[in-house]
């Protein structure tokens, strides 16, 4: 059985212990994925030495993710796509020592393999052939190493601040999730540790917890480390090299992270990395300039007064019916504002934002529209859509104001009136093209082609998304999916736009144009409501900040559960929350 | 506690490796498909209610988990007794339906051997993890693990689907289609959530692989699958309960073959 013989080498290999470094090499590298023209990497040489901890940047497409899937042997055989030149770990090609490179990946969800924490983290090590007695006293090492050791045995489950081996992997939070996959790599004893944007989709506690988790790791492995993010900060204090790849193939910088991020930091910011010390918006406020009255006078009112547009009456809010996850929240949302709604993971953000938008019946008290809002058929600078449509469709839209009650509106109501964006772009994706996701809530609002042609227009030039108008939604970028998916919302022009976490993921540049235009709908009177943990928006957009807090910690659901803190005290205007009672779930 | 991680208890079925479940279950039911009559049905499922009073599932429990079957095993009883072939005295007839001496005794056995197949299996199947399953799946029956563990690392993605669906659902009335063509949209839900699923499957396979999860390498397992005496004497038990059913059948009388 010849295919036993390199399994057992390389068991005894990773059971040694001997989890040294593994060095790196790509020579003439290249990658063309099967089906696509152009090569995702070309002509890479590259030499990553034993025990070297490196950031990778680079522009979105430049191939950063392909190269680390190469070296950890996932991208899969000739059908899959194209390879030439040559690249290897430790002088062997990479699926030959499978095992030696470990990756974890960014979606927290897809990382977990198995129901319990346990098996999980056993899971590599089982495909790696490591004996079982051996398995077992890895698992728990691996556990402690990531921080969520429980300090025992079958004998002394769970107790303290580590996870039961037979913890659920489906109760825990995405940064737990993600140093659980951290963990299972860890297990497997790689000789290097490959990350791809592995804190991507965490809230800045569990980015913390990952890196940590991390650079305690590598402190006892003594394992090579390649890690892509275009959050160099986060980074920063554990690699010691930063190699940028450049667009189409090659390498463009590489040395030092303070030498690579001094000589081309301008460079790397244009390309949509977060370089430390470069303002994505260059310096230049957004909002603050653009308010009409003199600043240094926080107390002043607006000349023109924001107008009340949607407010709530100690509104609880639940996910599922009879399990209130946030109440007690009042909260006023006017025109021309923005309010961030942040928290920690599971406090009820998206819930709140869900349920002001109409989408979810509130638990407990109420949301209601102003009378502004409910006889709002569109932007205040909108050309008037109405009277082509009534004359052409009469009947099939009542002028009559609907009720208080955005949850009783019907679908087409709501268009006009509340946005949303939410988290995940694809969850909105009805279409077959970008112009189709432009063109659908159009339609359903009766206009005509002239009117729906001319903001089609519009939205996707200011969008950049006028060259992509004939792809499938589903085929975009992450940024283009955003930007879609904030742009098929803003071309209903509703007078709230509310968006569930906007900024996830995003690189700097798409960033700032999402901040820009955002301010820039506002100026038009636009109401903001963004649930975020992005200190940066916050302080480049928002008025007020509602923090939701914590549940189930009654400990941590100190005075703030939810308070009203004034993220820019420049505005006048009021929203408010009393705290929630934070677990106050009655069953 | 959801579906995928149940509480691994201690009771005395719960113990008993999953493949010996399956098994078990299996046979009696081999054996209880051969016929429909009354008699086997009414046999097997004495014999069983002795059992269900070892399977360390209180009677709360019992009912529960078992509610669905006591609701279609009267309902399929109600149908073959209205729409059964007529036999005998006819006691009813009104267009299609005859109750006949034949369609009585056919809805009783049919009722019974719907209780006698389904209790035992849902009270052995409810003590099964998923995880445990997919052990014994691949150490005990030896089925291939790339298939079994697939399986089982795919299931944990219905959670996720479930979640998808809800997303979608609000996504389209916020995006003014929630008024109008109920049918179509819910096509079209449905083949977002396809994308949706094929996605996150291609990612877990990718990270799975990443794991070393498909490599030559002989796989080994942290968690040992046996199968022992306990779990011999479990098929017996099935085996023995379906063989006793059929003898008093057969010795009655009362043997009706399916098949013939």
């Amino acid at each position: 059985m010849p295919s036993r013989v390199p399994a057992n080498t390389q068991a005894d290999a990773v059971a040694d212990g001997s989890a040294a470094g593994a060095s790196l090499r790509a020579s003439g590298w290249g990658w063309r994925h099967a089906g696509r023209a152009a090569w995702a990497l070309r002509g890479l040489d590259l030499a990553i030495e034993p025990g070297e901890r490196v950031l990778l940047l680079g522009a979105s497409g430049a191939g950063k993710s392909t190269l680390l899937q190469a070296f950890a042997a996932v991208l899969g055989g000739a059908d899959e796509g194209e390879e030439e030149g040559e690249l290897t770990v430790d002088g062997m090609p990479p699926a030959s020592i499978r095992g030696r490179a470990g990756l974890v990946l960014q979606d927290p969800d897809s990382q977990i393999v198995l129901a319990r924490v346990g098996d999980d983290v056993a899971f590599g090590c089982e495909n790696l052939g490591v004996p079982r007695h051996e398995i077992w006293p890895r698992v728990d090492a691996a556990l402690e190493a990531v921080g969520l050791g429980s300090a025992g045995s079958d004998a002394a489950p769970g107790r303290g601040s580590g996870l039961d081996r037979a913890h659920p992997t489906s109760e825990l939070s995405g940064g737990q999730k993600q140093r659980v996959a951290l963990a299972g790599v860890v297990a497997m004893r790689p000789g290097i540790l490959l990350l791809d944007e592995p804190t991507a989709n965490l809230d800045p506690g569990g980015v913390e917890e990952v890196r940590d988790a991390v650079a305690g790791v590598l402190r006892e492995s003594g394992a090579t480390f390649v890690v892509v993010e275009h959050r160099v900060d986060v980074w920063l204090e554990v690699v010691d090299r930063v190699i940028v790849l450049a667009p189409g193939g090659g390498v463009l910088a590489d040395g030092a992270p303070d030498a690579v991020l001094g000589a081309r930091g301008a460079e790397l910011a244009a390309d949509g990395v977060w370089v430390p010390g470069q303002d994505p918006l260059g310096g230049a406020p957004v909002r603050t300039r653009e308010r009409t009255l003199p600043s240094h006078e926080p107390a002043s009112v607006p000349a023109s007064a924001p107008e009340l547009l949607l407010s709530t009456h100690d509104l609880a809010v639940a996910r599922m019916p009879g399990r209130p996850v946030a109440s007690g929240i009042d909260l006023e949302i006017r025109s021309d504002t923005a309010t961030a709604l942040t928290g920690p993971n599971g406090a009820g953000k998206t819930t709140l934002a869900l349920t002001l938008a109409g989408l979810l019946p509130p638990e407990g008290g109420e949301v209601s529209a102003s009378d502004a809002l409910r006889a709002e058929s569109g932007h205040p600078d909108a050309p008037t859509p109405d009277a082509p449509r009534s004359a052409w469709r009469p009947g099939r839209r009542r002028p009559r104001a609907p009720g208080p009650d955005p949850l009783s509106w019907s679908s087409r109501q709501l268009l006009t009136r509340i946005g949303v964006v939410f988290q995940d772009p694809e969850h909105q994706f009805v279409t077959g093209t970008v112009r189709g996701e432009l063109e659908v809530s159009l339609k359903a609002l009766g206009l005509g082609h002239d009117e729906i042609a001319e903001r089609v227009h519009e939205v996707s030039d200011r969008l950049r998304l006028g060259s992509l108008l004939a792809a499938n939604p589903y085929t975009l970028s992450g940024g283009e999916k955003r930007r879609l998916s904030v742009a098929s919302a803003l071309v209903a022009r509703p007078r709230i736009l509310i968006l569930d976490e906007p900024t996830f993921g995003q690189d700097s540049r798409t960033w700032a144009e999402l901040v820009r235009l955002l301010a820039e709908q506002m100026r038009r009177g636009t109401a903001v409501v963004a649930v975020t943990h992005d200190r940066a928006f916050i302080e480049a957009l928002a008025d007020h900040e509602l923090v939701i807090g914590g549940r189930s910690t009654p400990t941590s659901a100190t005075p703030t559960s939810a308070t009203p803190t004034s993220a820019t005290p420049a505005s006048a205007t009021t929203a408010s929350a009393t705290p929630t009672s934070a677990p106050a779930a009655p069953e | 506690m959801s579906v995928l991680t149940p509480a691994r208890a201690t009771g005395r079925i719960t113990r008993i490796n999953p493949v010996a479940k399956l098994a078990a279950s299996l046979v009696l039911s081999a054996f209880l498909l051969v016929t429909i009559d009354w008699v086997s049905a009414a046999v097997a499922l004495a014999l069983e209610s002795i059992l269900f009073a070892w399977a360390g599932l209180g009677a709360r429990a019992f009912f529960r988990r078992t509610i669905a079957i006591w609701i279609a095993a009267p309902l399929a009883g109600i149908t073959t007794l209205l729409y059964g072939v007529t036999d005998g005295q006819i006691y009813f007839q009104f267009w299609l339906i005859h109750i006949s001496d034949g369609s009585i005794a056919l809805a009783i056995a049919t009722v019974l051997r719907i209780l006698a197949i389904g209790l035992p299996a849902v009270v052995l199947f409810a003590t099964i993890d998923p995880t445990d399953l997919a052990d014994g799946l691949a150490q005990v029956w030896h089925l291939p693990s790339r298939f079994v563990l697939g399986a089982l690392a795919g299931m944990r993605l219905i959670g996720l689907f479930l979640q998808d669906w809800r997303h979608l659902e609000l996504a389209r009335r916020a995006r003014g289609l929630g008024d109008t063509g109920r049918i179509r949209r819910f096509a079209g839900q449905a083949f977002a959530l396809l994308v949706l699923s094929l996605r996150r499957g291609s990612k877990l396979a990718t990270a799975m692989e990443a794991r070393g999860f498909g490599g030559d390498t002989v796989r080994t397992w942290a968690r040992p699958s046996t199968f022992g005496a306990a779990e011999w004497l479990l098929v017996v038990i099935g085996a023995a309960i379906g063989a006793t059913a059929l003898a008093v059948a057969t010795v009655s009388g009362s043997l009706n073959f399916v098949i013939g």
